[in-house]
């Protein structure tokens, strides 16, 4: 008998674990349950009916490979049949495996709902609590569907047993966040609250799990708990350490409930009732006092419990934010945790603290520790402490200490892990800007970010400092001065290449009265990093050399020659040539004046929310970003610049970029407008990219295939695309499921690449879905979004109807909104081919011999969504003499007609 | 609430996945990779706790196994430690000195007692004698049939 076993030992089992075991490779691990595979499906075909404890075995034996990471297609038949075995471990082996391995079998399904409805009406407690804990595993929603409404009836009865309502309460709860809908509130809520009084602590502890979350969602009906809770949590909190037996973890009363009562209170405000907050806030020192207490047990266990309740009772003490003494002890306590030689306490302390930094009351406070936690930050040898080090400055910075932090955390960055470089420079640079009082600091900061960091300083930071400077004027010159500095460095870093060419273009006249930065001094510096940089910056720098030659025309001749050699104007890049030609002619035939108009300095930028704390909130998420925002009501906030405007589109005003850039969305636009009647073709197509489409769609289904072609012969690497559905599409077109595998990372120059998109129409909409792209391409991060070519004629099944259907369907659809109708003059040739041709590719039967004028076109069709079908007639009048079209749609859904309009009179 | 429970070895093997959320498998095998990557690679003497995507993952090491909890954001670290540790007992109670092994060949065991201790990633009972005597009674049961059950489960 190989190791252990316990229990009703299978004897079966542990064999071929044990064999799994001894298999010396994987393919032996293979052959070894492929053969075991075969011979438990040779035994569930056999003749012979397998008795109970045989089918236990092999289920469990099937189980086991599954666990291994290995499918499982057969066998659910008789797990299914265990469920109804009298006997208890063949029930929980059924049983288990349908957790494990439940799919929406819908068929399997309902075998299984009925006999959890046969053991949940056993009034069996054990059969009951293995049935209650299978909802819970699977909590899919047929099964919510099938006992939502009888799970609280278990719960609040009377005669019910306490395991049993542990389970039901908890039960509830998982089918309560997977369905909430189905699981309605009713007389059973008032009774679920009474279960914090309840005797038995295991039945409260199950049962706060799940009025915490009703309370999130219901406070209102809920709020009855709060005096409930302080009361069973004063009643824990003053409990010798022996009072609550088995309930008492490490001499700790009850620490998983107190945490729990703690967490319910946060759902709520500070309770008005006077005693009951007076009794409340008793428990919140009570438990500040214990802190203070020497430890009872030195294990492990008894200081973490208690410093569970400790951290919670600060959360709430927090959350309250309205007592200033609380919160003052609060963040002494958490000053004591920063130098504890437990690391847990020490991550916690700081993690916490950052909350409380937050807080008017304890913001001072926690700025007394800012030695120690720098400290922290240098001398930490765990990377997650280091971490919240670094979140904690960020929260505690205020105009008195960002010269400090910042300078800390700079310092900090030449040596800090590569994993979280990038959001460190994020942070330095919002903190920079945010309390910089005099901008030269300012300039020297980000600076220096790019020196120390370059590589982790993303495009927003750079973008950043180029708007502050260019609308602020008393920083101009200064900035000029740096960078010129910055760039006589040996090996700077490319973005550092970037801000230098673009403040030298707008501001190099500011510093070219001093011999060693005269104009050609500064070119010739400029020009030589050029040749080590991407497309990109070249491209920047080519801007930057035509704003030289307007402001110091003595470079004309050398930046003429420049731009005149083979490298530049036949560069194998075409932006580059581009630009390259352009300015060339531009600086030969263009008088002074034209010149000077049109390379003038750059305007300042729009005020908007400053681009990098908006990069931040995206990579932390919503809400996990609140820039400390204390003692400054900033000044006008005159530094809010652009957002998504880049300097490199703006400094190319000299070339025609912003009409160009104009035109790339515009014939984005057209190409979009073009497949309303077509499901083939190019979307898009730029020097670098070419996507093409193919589609198909039946019924409320479609299946969209995208092909991405590198036209370049370099390589796209981190390529990846997302598909978004904005706002009100989430609900309306459901899983435009991007299918496995869904991009390959790389695509090789020259190669195309394929991903499937499945669509599925729920009901009517209106906004496309877009389709965002990102990769790099020669070092610079490209990044397109488009809308995909999903529009609600895609959902349409042709009808064929005679002349009278139509007319009589038409008078049915008579009321003013159903009908939308558009006058438009014709854009294209009137063909009647071309015409047909259309009008077929939108969807719908096109009906001839209806109209009475043989001019008119009229189509039927029936929109298919998932919820209802909408049925459409469409008339199309042209006009041949006046090039015009009479557009009109009845439909039996009124945004549809709208929306057939719309996009209609785009197409002829 | 707990998200996912996994336990591990040092070698990376898995030896019990347990999971609170509906997760396609495809996914499971991504943060089982992560998990154990992650862990692995913490030095000894750091802290049990790492962030990770919106989720805190709490580990703790007990002789060859990792044991890995993942919480959701607002819950706390120290009492999820523990919830751990309480697990750990109830294996050990269950097992007598439990080790890797017995986790190996009785996995269903392990994950019955995981079903009496946590249900939907909540706590349902924190007594060890009470969980433990549930477990025991089911194991007296083994081949019983229903109507004799019916009487030993009364111990209240």
């Amino acid at each position: 008998m190989p190791a252990v076993s316990k229990g009703d030992g299978m004897r079966g089992l542990a064999v071929f674990i044990s064999d799994i075991r001894n298999c010396k490779s994987k393919e032996a691990e293979i052959k070894r349950i492929n053969k075991e595979l075969a011979n438990i499906r040779s035994k569930f075909k056999g003749d012979k009916a397998l008795d109970g404890y045989s089918k236990k075995k092999y289920v469990c034996k099937l189980l086991f490979i599954f666990l291994l990471g290995h499918d499982i297609d057969f066998g659910h038949m008789e797990a299914v049949n265990l469920l109804s075995s009298n006997k208890y471990t063949e029930k929980q082996i059924g049983y288990l495996f349908i957790s494990v391995l439940v799919n929406s079998n819908s068929e399997l399904i309902r075998l299984i709902n009925n006999a959890i409805k046969n053991d949940l009406s056993s009034r069996n407690p054990t059969f009951m609590c293995l049935a209650l804990h299978c909802i819970a595993n699977v909590g899919s929603r047929e099964m919510a569907e099938a006992f939502a409404s009888e799970i609280p009836r278990i719960l609040v009865a009377g005669d019910t047993m306490d395991s049993v309502k542990q389970s039901a309460a908890l039960c509830l709860l998982r089918l309560y966040k997977t369905s909430p809908d189905l699981v309605l509130m009713g007389e059973w809520t008032s009774r679920v609250v009474h279960l914090l009084n309840d005797q038995h602590m295991g039945v409260v502890t199950a049962a706060i799990s799940l009025i915490t979350c009703l309370s999130q969602k219901n406070p209102d009906e809920f709020k009855t708990c709060v005096s409930l809770a302080v009361s069973r949590l004063s009643r824990i909190v003053s409990s010798a350490s022996t009072d609550l037996q088995d309930y008492t973890y490490y001499f700790v009363p009850a620490p998983w409930l107190s945490c729990k009562l703690l967490r319910l209170l946060q759902c709520y405000p500070p309770p008005e009732d006077g005693a009951v907050k007076g009794r409340l806030v008793e428990c919140l020192e009570t438990i500040l006092n214990k802190a203070q207490e020497p430890p009872k047990s030195k294990k492990v266990q008894h200081s973490n419990a208690k410093n569970a309740i400790l951290f919670e009772a600060i959360s709430l003490i927090i959350h309250y934010d309205s007592e200033p003494n609380l919160l003052v002890r609060a963040c002494n306590q958490l000053g004591q945790f920063l130098q504890h030689r437990e690391t847990n306490l020490r991550y916690l302390a700081l993690e916490s603290m950052c909350t409380l930094a937050s807080s008017e009351f304890s913001h001072e406070a926690v700025k007394t520790h800012i030695e120690t936690v720098i400290n922290a930050l240098k001398t930490e040898r765990d990377v997650s402490v280091r971490q919240r080090a670094a979140d904690l400055l960020y929260a505690m910075c205020d105009r008195s200490n960002a010269k400090q932090i910042v300078a800390e955390m700079l310092s900090y960055l030449e040596t800090a892990d590569y994993s979280i470089r990038e959001e460190m420079v994020l942070k330095v640079a919002i903190l920079a800007e945010k309390y910089a009082v005099d901008y030269s600091w300012y300039v020297d900061t980000i600076l220096n970010l790019i020196r120390i960091a370059g590589d982790y300083v993303s495009e927003e930071v750079w973008y950043r400092v180029i708007q502050i400077v260019i609308n602020r004027d008393d920083v101009q010159g200064y900035a000029a001065k740096t960078v010129f500095e910055a760039l006589q460095a040996p090996a700077c870093h490319e973005n550092m290449v970037k801000v230098g060419g673009y403040i030298l273009g707008e501001f190099g006249n500011l510093i070219a009265g001093d011999p060693r930065s005269s104009p050609l001094v500064q070119f010739n510096l400029l020009h030589s990093k050029f040749h080590l940089c991407s497309v990109p910056t070249r491209a920047l720098l080519l801007s930057a050399y035509i704003k030289f030659i307007n402001l110091f025309p003595e470079t004309k001749a050398t930046i003429q020659e420049v731009l005149r050699c083979d490298s530049q104007i036949r560069n194998s890049d075409v932006e580059l040539q581009q630009r390259a030609v352009e300015y060339l002619k531009l600086s030969s035939i263009a008088s002074t004046d034209v010149l000077a108009t049109v390379l003038e300095e750059m305007p300042p930028f729009p005020e908007r929310e400053s681009s990098i704390l908006a990069k931040l909130k995206k990579k932390k998420g919503p809400g996990a970003v609140s820039v400390p925002e204390l003692d400054d009501k900033r000044e006008g906030g005159e530094l809010n610049g652009g957002g998504d405007r880049g300097p490199d589109t703006a400094a190319m005003s000299a070339s025609n970029a912003v009409s160009r850039y104009v035109l790339v969305a515009s014939s984005c636009l057209f190409m979009y407008i073009g497949f309303v009647c077509k499901n083939n073709g190019v979307l898009f197509e730029n020097q670098l990219l070419q996507i093409g489409i193919k589609s198909e769609y039946r019924q409320n289904l479609g299946r969209m295939y995208l092909f991405y072609g590198n036209k370049t012969s370099v390589q796209f690497a981190s390529f990846t695309t997302t598909v978004s559905c904005p706002g009100e599409l989430q609900s309306h077109i459901l899983s435009l499921n991007v299918q496995t595998k869904p991009v390959e990372p790389l695509v090789e120059g020259g190669a195309q690449i394929q991903q499937v998109l499945n669509i599925e129409c729920l009901t009517d909409f209106s906004e496309a879905p877009l389709l965002n792209i990102k990769f790099r391409y020669g070092g610079a991060l490209q990044n397109l979004s488009l809308k995909l070519p999903v529009t609600i004629n895609k959902f349409f099944q042709p009808t064929e109807m005679t002349s009278h259907d139509f007319f009589q369907r038409w008078k049915q659809l008579s009321q003013p909104q159903q009908e939308a109708q558009k006058i438009f003059k014709a854009n294209h040739g009137m063909d009647t081919e071309v015409l047909k041709a259309k009008l077929l590719g939108l969807g719908t039967a096109l009906l001839d011999d209806v109209d009475p004028n043989p001019e008119n076109y009229v189509c039927a069709g029936v929109i298919q969504t998932k919820g209802q079908q909408v049925g459409c007639l469409l008339r199309l009048e042209p006009n041949g003499q006046a090039q015009m079209y009479r557009l009109t749609l009845r439909c039996s859904k009124d945004s549809v007609s709208m929306r057939l309009c719309e996009l209609l009179a785009q197409q002829f | 609430m707990i998200r996912f429970l996994l336990l591990f070895s040092r070698q990376g093997k898995l030896r019990l996945q347990k999971w609170f959320t509906a997760i396609s498998e495809r996914e499971k095998k991504k943060i089982i990779r992560d998990m154990t990557t992650m862990v692995l690679a913490r030095q000894p003497r750091t802290c049990n706790f790492l962030h990770w995507k919106d989720l805190k993952i709490i580990y703790k090491r007990y002789a060859s196994l990792y044991f890995c909890l993942a919480i959701e954001n607002q819950e706390n670290e120290l009492i999820a430690l523990e919830v751990i540790h309480r697990y750990v007992e109830l294996l050990d109670k269950y097992f007598g000195n439990v080790c890797e092994l017995d986790i190996i060949f009785n996995f269903e065991k392990a994950y019955f007692i995981l079903d009496e201790f946590l249900i939907g990633g909540e706590i349902q009972e924190t007594s060890k004698q009470i969980v433990n005597r549930a477990i025991e009674a089911s194991d007296m049961l083994q081949e019983g049939d229903s109507s004799e059950w019916f009487e030993v489960e009364l111990f209240g």
